[in-house]
């Protein structure tokens, strides 16, 4: 038995310690935003936050995150409407939308360690994080704007 | 190519294919009516389930409904894999029909004889669908009207219909109030809905403006649901043993021993299948996924390959070198005008022959195929994400023994399509598995699984010819081109015939016939009969154009310079818009004089023939789609810098401008060539995968290695206003892209890459002594 929190909720899943924390998400506890890609941790569909740090769940067993919080795409905001994620629609940024759990998870952790974030920046940071559709020029537009907001909501406080 | 135009004509309209009419009954026997369609997805709702519908519905036509609160709902029967296609499709529908766009709802279908031929490819969905929608809603649109004015008392010459209600003046009615207490009771037969005159594009409301596509707050939450996500109760997991060789395999013997340690492992099946979609097939079968996975991992399988075990990518390409050399190989296109080449070179000053290569191409689409198979109630359903569910259901029947009426497949959102999905050869070894163990199945592949099983795009060979005359006028063209043909090996039904009968398949091989005028043209495509042994050949974004634009538009670079002449103004010059490249209604109106407005505005905005930096260079290369009778006309500058000490090109701008007649919904439209435009560039320099003893080389992210962000260039994009009818966007922006960039490479450092990917070490190669000593 391992025991976690996922999205501020306390969980308790009973399965092999090896198991990949993808399936456990996906498959155990039934929150199906977070994707499997490539299995191997090197396109970020899976891409979740453990401990707040951005985590290839296909490649990390759950019995690493045990008493860990795991933060999924479902528990980013609980109203869907992070800054990303509204930039996301604002800039109209998915196409088939596979890899964008992944991708706003980890821009989330971008703007937590670069909160104005230079292409360089976004370039480097997003490398890990393949889009198949190619939507590239506009996660980079949507990263800088949900910069921006964050921003302007810091000076507002 | 024509015929498949007219298929898809024919299929809209015809009343044996599809029930057409208006048929409109009164309230009362709307009572109790079954639900317009079998829905699966409705991205517009947070748990994409479809809302109910207030009764009495008005269901002027199977592609609609509007309920008695107003709400339109709108079926879909294209595959939504990120091209927003149902909210576009949606829009020309609900345009016509002056709904208020705020009630309008979207429901992708499942599959159903009554939707006719139901494919998502081809850059098709809007240009086949406009005709169609575009009556709809204009039948729904009048009907409406008359009752409206009807229960009004007034006249319907005075009546408007706008956002949704019947206006007279001072008086409305809305259309959900029109539905609850009318008498709709029109009817259209399918002539007269073919003729039903639409709107005026001055009077469009909701085509060519922007919208936010319905399916997009969904993929930004996790609330999208892929076939992936599937799940029924009582369910087992799947994983496939891919055996040595695509075709032909037999399992000699299993070994599972291994595997039965694994916890949550239940048993190994050799699947039998009658539709030989699967041969040698064994599903490693366990209660959840990641114990399938590692109990695959162990099971031993003895095979006895097929025939092509030892196939390698050169051998695929020897092969089709050695067809191209045999004349009386392949066959002659019929649409390219005089083919009789032979006195134009014989009588030429001088002639040009050059030969390009392709590499193979995975899909890599980021969601693995997979389904989700059971029976229930007598009905066996497939769930799975797919662009041509007709082409399957034939084979699904074949293989479960049981008639196509008794098998739906429910949609699903796509990880990705690019034509991987088109082929749904994937549902077959999971309804087997379902069928042999009488429970549900879901079938996940791995990523390497899914690379090995991949529909790939064909390596291919291409040799072009062209006479010159005096002055270095072009007189004549030939293009022979050989790769394996995923028409003829997955879907035989939709070959088309060239000169004398020889069978042609049109995706491998439409672009050839282009629209410069070279005098006598002869295309010669041909069949890699062991490209076609080895895999399944795919239909890979973009189709067959991929490889037929890559060596046509580097060829006529290179004929540019042998012609002394520079590459636009001699494209220009061959862009006549003359005789057989005058274009016709309703889809290639102006013909090759558009084309060459697109070359013209590309190398303006990309300031073609401005001084550049050292080892920096220009290149152009222009496409007109896919058929020629619904051309997309697109033209590409590329701008890249050669770094001569190591090879690498580095891309920094790509230009283009699209022409693709009246664009329904800009924004989507745009994302479509962004993407596009960024696969082009992927498979031109990063992609690549390689035949090893009968299987691709390359089957994860570990050695294949698509475009990542930090490779992603500077990209201006413009579209040219046009009222023209629409036409496709999926795909032409992609073929462009390679040449454009070779032809840069050229002009930045005058060396010639005949072969994509454009590896450092080719550019290396090629560059001179001269010219590495800049």
């Amino acid at each position: 038995m391992t025991t976690f929190r996922i999205n501020g909720r306390a969980v308790a899943v009973d399965v092999e310690e090896d198991t990949p924390l993808l399936w456990v998400i996906r498959d155990v506890i039934g929150l199906t935003g977070t994707k499997f890609g490539c299995g191997i941790g090197m396109c970020g569909a899976c891409t979740v936050h453990v401990g707040g740090r951005p985590t290839r769940s296909c490649i990390t067993p759950v019995g690493s995150v045990a008493d860990a919080e795991i933060t999924t795409i479902e528990g980013l905001d609980p109203a869907g409407q992070h800054p990303l994620q509204r930039a996301w629609i604002d800039l109209q940024v998915p196409q088939c939308g596979y890899c964008q759990s992944g991708q706003i998870m980890q821009a989330a952790s971008l703007l937590k360690d670069f909160p104005t974030p230079s292409d360089q920046d976004i370039d480097a940071v997003m490398a890990g994080n393949l889009c198949r559709c190619m939507t590239y020029v506009r996660i980079r537009a949507a990263i800088k704007r949900a910069s921006a907001e964050l921003r302007k909501a810091a000076t507002n406080d | 190519m024509t015929r498949l135009q007219r298929l898809a004509a024919d299929d809209a309209f015809s009343p044996s294919r599809r029930s057409f009419l208006i048929a409109m009954v009164g309230g009362a026997a709307l009572f109790g009516f079954p639900r317009t369609a079998n829905p699966a997805i409705d991205p517009a709702t947070p748990t994409g389930a479809p809302p109910l519908q207030v009764n009495p519905l008005f269901e002027p036509t199977i592609w609609f409904s509007i309920d008695s609160d107003g709400f339109v709902t709108v079926n879909i029967i294209r595959a939504e894999m990120g091209q927003h296609v149902g909210t576009a499709l949606a829009r020309i529908l609900a345009d016509e029909l002056e709904a208020d766009w705020d009630k309008v709802r979207i429901v992708h279908v499942d599959s159903d004889p009554k939707w006719g031929l139901m494919v998502t490819g081809g850059s098709w969905s809007v240009s086949q669908t406009w005709p169609v929608f575009t009556r709809a809603g204009a039948a729904g649109r009048m009907a409406l009207i008359d009752e409206g004015a009807r229960l009004l008392g007034v006249s319907p010459t005075v009546c408007t219909a706008r956002t949704g209600a019947v206006v007279a003046g001072e008086k409305k009615i809305s259309y959900g109030e029109i539905v609850s207490r009318g008498r709709l009771d029109r009817r259209y037969t399918p002539a007269e809905l073919a003729e039903l005159p639409i709107k005026p594009a001055s009077e469009r409301r909701l085509i060519g403006r922007a919208a936010a596509a319905l399916d997009i707050p969904m993929k930004t939450n996790g609330d999208a649901r892929y076939g992936i996500d599937a799940k029924t109760p009582n369910m087992v997991y799947a994983r496939p043993k891919i055996p040595p060789t695509r075709n032909g395999s037999k399992v000699n013997s299993i070994d599972d021993s291994a595997a039965r340690e694994v916890k949550g492992y239940l048993q190994s099946l050799v699947l039998e299948d009658p539709s030989d979609t699967v041969p040698g097939w064994v599903m490693v079968i366990a209660e959840n996924y990641p114990a399938a996975i590692r109990a695959a991992d162990l099971v031993k399988v003895d095979w006895t390959p097929g025939p092509t075990a030892n196939v390698s990518e050169k051998d695929i390409q020897d092969r089709a070198a050695q067809l191209i050399a045999r004349p009386d190989a392949g066959a002659i296109l019929s649409d390219t005008g005089d083919y009789d080449t032979a006195a134009a070179f014989r009588a030429a000053k001088s002639t040009l022959e050059q030969t390009y290569t392709t590499a193979t191409v995975l899909h890599f689409q980021l969601e693995p195929v997979n389904a989700l198979a059971f029976e229930k109630d007598g009905v066996f359903e497939v769930h799975a994400g797919n662009q041509w569910q007709t082409l399957i259901l034939p084979t699904l029947a074949k293989a479960l023994d049981r008639p196509e009426t008794s098998i739906v497949i429910r949609s699903y959102m796509l990880g990705g399509g690019f034509g991987r999905r088109l082929n749904g050869d994937y549902m077959v070894p999971a309804a087997l598995a379902a069928k042999a163990l009488g429970r549900p199945v879901k079938m996940v592949l791995t990523r390497a699984d899914d690379a090995r099983f991949d529909s790939v795009r064909s390596p291919s060979v291409q040799t072009l010819r062209m006479a010159f005359g005096d002055e270095s006028r072009v007189t004549a063209m030939e293009h022979h081109a050989a790769a394996g043909w995923p028409t003829q090996v997955v879907a035989p039904s939709f070959m088309i015939k060239g000169v004398g009968g020889a069978p042609v398949d049109p995706f491998s091989s439409s672009g050839a016939d282009h629209w410069y005028d070279v005098g006598p043209h002869r295309v010669r495509v041909i069949s890699n009969d062991l490209a076609n042994a080895t895999f399944r050949p795919g239909w890979l974004r973009s189709v067959g154009v991929g490889w037929i634009n890559w060596a046509l538009e580097s060829f006529m670079d290179e004929a540019a310079h042998h012609a002394q002449s520079d590459p636009v103004a001699f494209r220009l010059r061959l862009l006549t818009g003359a005789g057989h490249n005058a274009g016709s209604a309703p889809k290639a109106v102006g013909g090759a004089l558009r084309q060459a407005e697109v070359v013209r505005r590309a190398a303006g905005r990309a300031n073609w023939g401005e001084a550049l930096p050292p080892d920096t260079g220009l290149g152009l290369a222009t496409s007109f789609g896919q058929e020629r009778d619904m051309p997309t006309w697109v033209a590409c500058v590329a701008r890249v810098r050669v770094d001569r000490s190591t090879g690498l090109v580095a891309v920094e701008k790509l230009t283009m401008v699209i022409d693709a007649g009246t664009v329904v919904e800009p924004d989507s439209a745009r994302a479509q060539a962004e993407g596009g435009a960024l696969w082009g560039l992927s498979m031109a320099l990063y992609e690549g995968a390689e035949f090893v003893q009968g299987q691709v080389k390359d089957t994860n992210l570990d050695t294949y290695s698509p475009l990542r962000i930090g490779d992603a260039p500077e990209i201006d994009i413009s579209f040219v206003d046009s009222v023209e009818a629409p036409v496709g966007l999926g795909e032409p922006p992609t073929t462009v892209v390679a040449p454009a960039i070779a032809n840069a490479i050229f002009a930045a450092v005058g060396a010639r890459l005949r072969h994509i990917p454009i590896r450092p070490a080719d550019v290396l190669q090629v560059l001179t002594p001269q010219n590495q000593a800049h």
